[in-house]
């Protein structure tokens, strides 16, 4: 494998990090209780829904083992096949863009915009433009971007960050959609209620004026196929088709992991991703262009930010694998009690945990890993059976041998696990420590005393009572009873 | 059979009568069981806090320790799941072909209590007497890494007497996680706070469960709210008799 080690592979940047470690971030997050409403109630659905449409699937562990296969043939053979993606989009008339990293991307993507003199573009399925803060460098600019997906519509006339992968405006009910449509909407009705349908009414007035005069739209894309050089989105709200379809130039930004080698891989996600994403057994629509159509440019930019850096790491590079179906966010005890933004990063939740850190280098996500109780159930439901725990464990370990590195004084944290692990690798001290902690007992029981304990007890009895500490260890029981015996 | 029983560091220093509990229960079912005190602890802490090379003299302990017994039993599905799933990928790791052998021969004769007794003795009725309401919590090793919970579940409900009630969300984790519910304490507590609401609604008197570290967390948050359900290892309500 070429790609092993090469030094100085671009680390991601752009929308990849937050401001304050995990902890501080999600203790914020907590003390918003609307937000932990609309996250349960959101999640709870979405999860219901999936578990149904999996089960009814027979042939689901088989479908997710080739999706994981699938996935591992093309970032063993990336080079290869984003080349031949190269070779097949440009013979079929678009051009392709190199971006090591987002200011590369977004350089590129201006330029473009600004060739053709529009001062605004049409916007779909665009997470990967909101990692490299697209919207602000087309604003710098002076052209305006218009997001058409409705969750992102709502983020963006919120002025808020997407909080979820696929559901970017999760955190928001429909009482706060409505009033974000009655501010910042031109032409709105103002009798507009919180239902549903009229909400949609409301967004399909607004985008309808968008669609028909935007002479440029920049899109995402979920899939790539190397040997066909066709691009594909799946999409619910058919936005995305008018996106691709009614505008003279299409800019696609695309991380260089969506390929797919073979145009046969895609029947496998089609499968896997809606199930996962949305629990459908189908996504409305799915969009596909091969090339640009005649009247029509198409550019198509491959963004690297830190993707080749992620697939240097044997145990990390496995997280390429994902296709940003957020299954494992819905599921994820964690990301229901703070949601996505206190993981600072587009990609939150589990997948971006693991994700994230990868993308910018260690240093500037240590805490994403520890963001996690390992509970397993992210792996559980992952279309492409990313070990989503393990890896977390991998950069932990990453994260403190960082830490070491950074600093000549060990933490106290090391001081612990140096000295319980000098502890308990000899039984000898072990016996030692266990008759300490029975020796500590009086003082465990008293709330007083307690609170004089190091920092690490005090953050256990904020909410908790420590259990009362017995007189004897087991192993001073057991030979007790062991030696009373003839 | 020669058994040898894997207490686990916490059960060790802190809940001694969960490792009373296992050896009346197991000579109960007449096990030949041993307690080698060579065993310290299995290295879980330090391998998911990120310092997993100290961990590897607790592995290499750990094989030394249960060398020459046939089986391994220990009251945790957690520990467990380290041995069996985590010990392997530190020896390769390390390169040390020879501790992966034998780090894979411990792994395959270590077990959880439960799937112990379902699975190598093939009881379910283990001859307790329990006359209490008790809801199980399947914790998330049991869950999702050893799937060893429905074992519980039908070992619990052959119990004498007892009562289980249905727990509401009770596949969702309680927020514990090991070093979790000191670095994320916040988080950690309000999993704990959905948990113990959990609890106090199923109206049981005992918590029940696999771990004693997950047990220990919610028992620690039970008596913070005042809530008068209290907690219990599996293999302590498995233990009790008339």
């Amino acid at each position: 494998m070429t790609f092993l080690g090469i030094p100085g592979a671009p680390r991601g940047v752009g929308h990849l990090r937050g401001d304050e470690p995990f902890p501080d971030a999600a203790r914020e997050a907590l003390k918003n209780t609307q937000l932990r409403d609309n996250l349960r109630n959101a999640t709870t659905t979405i999860r219901a829904k999936r578990a149904a449409v999996v089960a009814e699937l027979p042939d689901w562990m088989e479908l997710r083992a080739a999706g994981a296969a699938i996935k591992d043939d093309v970032l063993a053979n990336l080079e290869r096949y984003v080349l031949e993606l190269e070779a097949n989009v440009t013979r079929r008339g678009g051009v392709v863009h190199w971006a090591r990293d987002a200011n590369e991307a977004n350089a590129i993507a201006v330029n473009l915009v600004l060739e053709t003199g529009a001062r605004e573009v049409v916007k779909v399925k665009s997470i990967a433009t909101q990692e490299i803060g697209l919207n602000d460098a087309l604003e710098a600019v002076g052209i305006g971007a218009i997001e058409t997906d409705l969750a992102e519509l709502i983020v963006q006339l919120g002025h808020d960050w997407p909080s979820h992968i696929l559901a970017p405006a999760i955190h928001r009910n429909r009482s706060e959609i409505r009033d974000i449509f009655l501010r910042e909407m031109p032409d709105v009705d103002p009798e507009l209620t919180n239902d549903p349908p009229a909400l949609a009414e409301a967004a399909r007035r607004h985008l309808r004026k968008k669609f028909l005069s935007a002479t440029v739209a920049i899109s995402g894309a979920n899939f790539a196929i190397a040997e066909t050089g066709t691009l594909a989105i799946v999409e619910s709200e058919g936005n995305g088709r008018m996106c691709l379809t009614l505008p003279r130039t299409l800019i696609t930004v695309m991380g260089i992991e969506k390929l797919l080698a073979r145009w046969r891989d895609l029947e496998v996600f089609l499968q896997l991703l809606p199930r996962s994403a949305t629990g459908e057994r189908m996504n409305p629509y799915t969009s596909m262009w091969t090339g640009a159509v005649e009247g029509q440019e198409f550019h198509l930019i491959l963004l690297d930010n830190g993707r080749t850096a992620t697939l240097a790491d044997p145990h990390g590079r496995a997280a390429l694998r994902c296709i940003r179906c957020s299954a494992c966010l819905n599921v994820c005890p964690v990301y229901e009690r703070v949601g996505g933004h206190a993981y600072g990063s587009v990609y939150p939740g589990p997948i971006g945990a693991v994700l994230s850190p990868q993308l910018t280098g260690i240093d500037d996500n240590a805490s994403l890993p520890f963001a996690s109780t390992l509970c397993g159930a992210c792996l559980e439901v992952c279309p492409v059976a990313i070990d989503i725990p393990s890896m977390l464990v991998h950069l932990r370990g990453r994260a403190v041998e960082y830490r070491q590195q950074q600093s000549r004084l060990p933490s106290g944290e090391s001081v612990v696990m140096s000295s319980l692990g000098a502890a308990m690798s000899s039984p000898r001290r072990w016996n030692v420590a266990l008759r300490l902690l029975s020796l500590s007992r009086r003082v465990v029981a008293n709330r007083t005393l307690v609170k004089f304990l190091p920092g690490d007890v005090s953050r256990w009895t904020k909410v908790r009572d420590l259990p009362s500490i017995p007189r004897e260890s087991f192993r001073a029981r057991w030979r007790h009873q062991t030696q009373a015996k003839p | 059979m020669r058994v040898g029983l894997f207490i686990t560091c916490l059960v060790d220093g802190v809940f001694p009568d969960v490792g009373d509990a296992m050896v009346q229960l197991l000579r109960r079912l007449d096990v030949d069981v041993d307690v080698p005190l060579q065993q310290t602890c299995c290295g879980q802490m330090h391998i998911n806090s990120g310092y997993g090379s100290l961990a590897l003299p607790l592995i290499k302990n750990q094989v030394r320790s249960f060398d020459g017994y046939d089986v391994v039993v220990a009251p945790s599905a957690s520990c467990v799941g380290s041995v069996r799933h985590q010990y392997e990928q530190i020896a390769r790791a390390r390169g040390d072909e020879r501790l992966v052998d034998e780090v894979l021969a411990l792994a395959k004769r270590t077990y959880e209590l439960s799937e112990f007794l379902v699975d190598v003795l093939g009881v379910t009725d283990v001859g307790a007497y329990f006359p209490h309401r008790v809801a199980y919590h399947p914790t998330c090793h049991s869950l999702r890494a050893l799937h060893t919970a429905d074992r519980s579940v039908r070992l619990l409900a052959a119990v004498e007497g007892i009562d289980l009630v249905a727990l509401s969300l009770a596949e969702s984790c309680c927020g514990f996680g090991g070093t979790f519910a000191l670095k994320n304490s916040d988080v950690s507590g309000a999993m704990l706070g959905d948990k113990v609401e959990c609890v106090v609604q199923s109206g049981a008197g005992f918590v029940t469960a696999a771990d004693s570290s997950c047990l220990m967390h919610i028992g620690g948050g039970l008596t913070r709210v005042g809530a008068s359900a209290r907690t219990i290892h599996l293999a302590e309500v498995l233990a009790s008799t008339r």
